[in-house]
């Protein structure tokens, strides 16, 4: 219970700080750093869900990132259509293809799944790339509104795309915490634990799988879409697989299969590319070898790390309780048994 | 007829890993699978439970045709499983391992999991009893909270049992439960066994523990080489020629 309580308050204290981040932060940069880092949190909790709690790495997410993005573009700008009505429909698209994909690519498995997912995310990126007309191409895609006004709230400021992201990141973190901490939670990961066990405990797991990928699919294609009304201006390397490595260095680092982990390595791994910024593609020399490392000592990276740290203390804990009671009780039985014996005796 | 397979046969490439096998489970008894290692004992229970397909023959369970039933249709029929390694996950407690064990009796999804509905609440608290019910049988309620990756070897059988409790069966297939278990934690696995028996359950062992077999059997078959060689009782089949000659001259038989 006090455990549950603590992590309320860390919880509490944490959101109050991101509320009050650009209030003190008056640099803008910082604001707009940010902005970027929680719609890369919204994807890679998309990733998440399904890599890190139902067990199949999917390398096709940055294409629906891109999906969701180019959609909103197109639809507002070349169709002219009302922003959040273009905003719905870019998510719910996404989502469709997702479907699609999701009932081809779920009939293999592990290294096949994650190979072939690698070639459909290629394959959005060659369309968006080649598609001149609908995309620009190379040239790249212009002119995305930020987003419209809903009554008295308006959203033409960075500061106000802050809160808007972040309200839209909380209701990802808010949904993520719910389904983990539920049956259908828990049933994705007895398919991340075992696929054979799963089945025979009744459970359908392509099902299961379907509608856990389906709904990654959506965090994600929600990302992208803010993303196009944050940036404003689309080109066809957000679908490439540099953004999905991105991704996945985000997951890792942070931990694989835990709540905090998008926050955490997102959060550390844009601040450390920041601050290595002067060593340009150079990073990557550095950031290899470091991911490399993390991987064989802290296969669930820092928030995994910390997890099975304080589960490992709370056992020994328990443990050594359990050992000084046993001990005690056989201390009480013995002195029992010498004054029964003196009570004899004398 | 409770389980009956009829001519089951699974071919591997060129191997014949079950071949012509006509077999009929008894209900409420200990129904015992011996054979020496490879004889295609672990895929027998997959064909029963329908991780494999048959190449040919069928299965029928309560007079019903399940031989193209998916795994998870069969188990919400009333079969469950162990494996002959446990498959549990480690790193979780026994409590939430055995929990999913209920799953296939429950029907929220989703949506009842992200809007937390009446429907969600009521079954994940049936899930908890009942994840309490079947810890309570094998005996595991005091270490309910612990990490399974800190569990004895047999704790963890029976933790497995307990998963397999939980989905509600009426014939249970355990593979090779007493592997790596101490003598006299054999003896309790016995008991517990026998207990499911008592407790209405059919079950279908796979041992090569001879003494554990030649104990709680009601009925043993001997497979070798993906064949039945023999059908019978235990003292039937201690004193069959074909049995011993399959386990080296009899001296794996004691
Ligand atoms: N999925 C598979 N693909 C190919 N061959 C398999 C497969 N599963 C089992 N086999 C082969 O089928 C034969 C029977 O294996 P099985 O696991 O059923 O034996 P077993 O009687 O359970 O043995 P043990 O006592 O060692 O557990 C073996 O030769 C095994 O190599
Ligand atoms: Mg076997």
């Amino acid at each position: 219970m006090a455990i549950l309580e603590k992590r309320r308050l860390w919880l509490a204290a944490l959101i109050a700080a991101a509320i009050l981040f650009p209030l003190f932060v008056a640099n803008g940069y910082y604001v707009h750093m940010m902005t970027i880092s929680f719609i890369w949190m919204i994807a890679v909790y998309g990733l998440n869900l399904f890599a890190g709690y139902t067990g199949y790495l999917s390398l096709a997410h940055a294409g629906f990132f891109a999906i969701g993005a180019y959609t909103l573009g197109i639809l507002t700008v070349k169709a002219g259509w009302p922003f959040w009505l273009a905003f719905a429909a870019a998510c719910l698209l996404t989502t469709l293809i997702g479907v699609f994909v999701g009932l081809v690519a779920l009939r293999t498995k592990e290294h096949f799944f994650a190979i072939y997912t690698l070639c459909v995310g290629y394959i959005i990126y060659l369309i968006i790339d080649k598609w001149d007309s609908l995309t620009g191409g190379v040239r790249g895609f212009i002119g995305i509104p930020a987003p419209a006004d809903i009554g008295p709230l308006s959203f033409q400021t960075p500061v106000a795309q802050y809160y808007l992201v972040l309200f839209f990141l909380l209701v990802v973190v808010w949904i993520m915490h719910r389904l983990v901490y539920s049956l259908t939670g828990r049933t994705y990961i007895a398919i991340r634990n075992s696929e054979e066990l799963a089945l025979t405990l009744g459970i359908s797991t392509m099902k299961n799988k379907l509608a856990s990928f389906v709904l990654s699919v959506f965090f994600t294609s929600l990302a992208g879409a803010l993303y196009a009304s944050f940036i404003r201006f689309l080109g066809p390397d957000i679908a490439y697989v540099s953004v999905m490595f991105d991704f996945l260095t985000y997951l890792l680092v942070g931990g694989i299969g835990t709540l905090a982990g998008p926050v955490v390595g997102t959060l550390l791994v844009t601040f450390l590319s920041q601050q290595l910024q002067f060593l340009q593609d150079y990073r990557m020399l550095i950031f290899g070898p470091v991911l490399t490392l993390l991987i064989i000592f802290y296969p669930h990276g820092i928030a995994g790390g910390i997890i099975r740290l304080k589960a490992k203390r709370s056992e020994a804990r328990r443990l050594q309780l359990e050992a000084t009671q046993a001990s005690a009780e056989l201390a009480a039985a013995s002195r029992q048994e010498r004054s029964e014996r003196y009570a004899k005796e004398g | 007829m409770f389980l009956h397979v009829e001519r089951l046969t699974k071919r591997f490439g060129g191997l014949l890993a079950v071949n012509d096998v006509t077999f009929s489970v008894e209900q409420g008894k200990i129904n015992a699978i011996i054979g020496p290692n490879g004889a295609g004992k672990s895929t027998f229970f997959n064909l029963i439970s329908g991780l494999h397909r048959p190449t040919s023959g069928t299965i029928t369970f309560k007079g019903r045709d399940i031989t193209r039933l998916p795994a998870n249709e069969r188990a919400k029929l009333g079969i469950a499983r162990t494996f002959q390694t446990t498959h549990l996950f480690e790193q979780a407690t026994v409590m939430d391992n055995v929990i999913i064990g209920h799953r296939l009796r429950t029907s929220s999804n989703l949506f009842d999991a992200i809007l937390r509905t009446k429907r969600h609440r009521r079954e994940e608290q049936a899930c908890k009893e009942k994840a309490m019910e079947v810890l309570d049988f094998v005996g595991l309620t005091h270490v309910a909270d612990r990490m399974v990756a800190n569990l004895s070897q047999e704790q963890k059988k029976r933790a497995a049992f307990a998963l397999a409790l939980a989905t509600d069966p009426e014939l249970v297939l355990l593979d090779e439960p007493a592997a790596g278990i101490n003598p006299d934690e054999t003896e309790g696995l016995e008991e517990l066994i026998v207990n499911m028996v008592q407790r209405g359950l059919t079950v279908c062992l796979i041992e090569h523990k001879m003494s554990m077999i030649m104990k709680i059997a009601d009925r043993i078959m001997v497979l070798n080489y993906g064949e039945k060689i023999a059908e019978g009782t235990p003292e039937e089949v201690k004193n069959n020629e074909a049995v011993i000659q399959a386990y080296l001259g009899g001296s794996a038989i004691a």
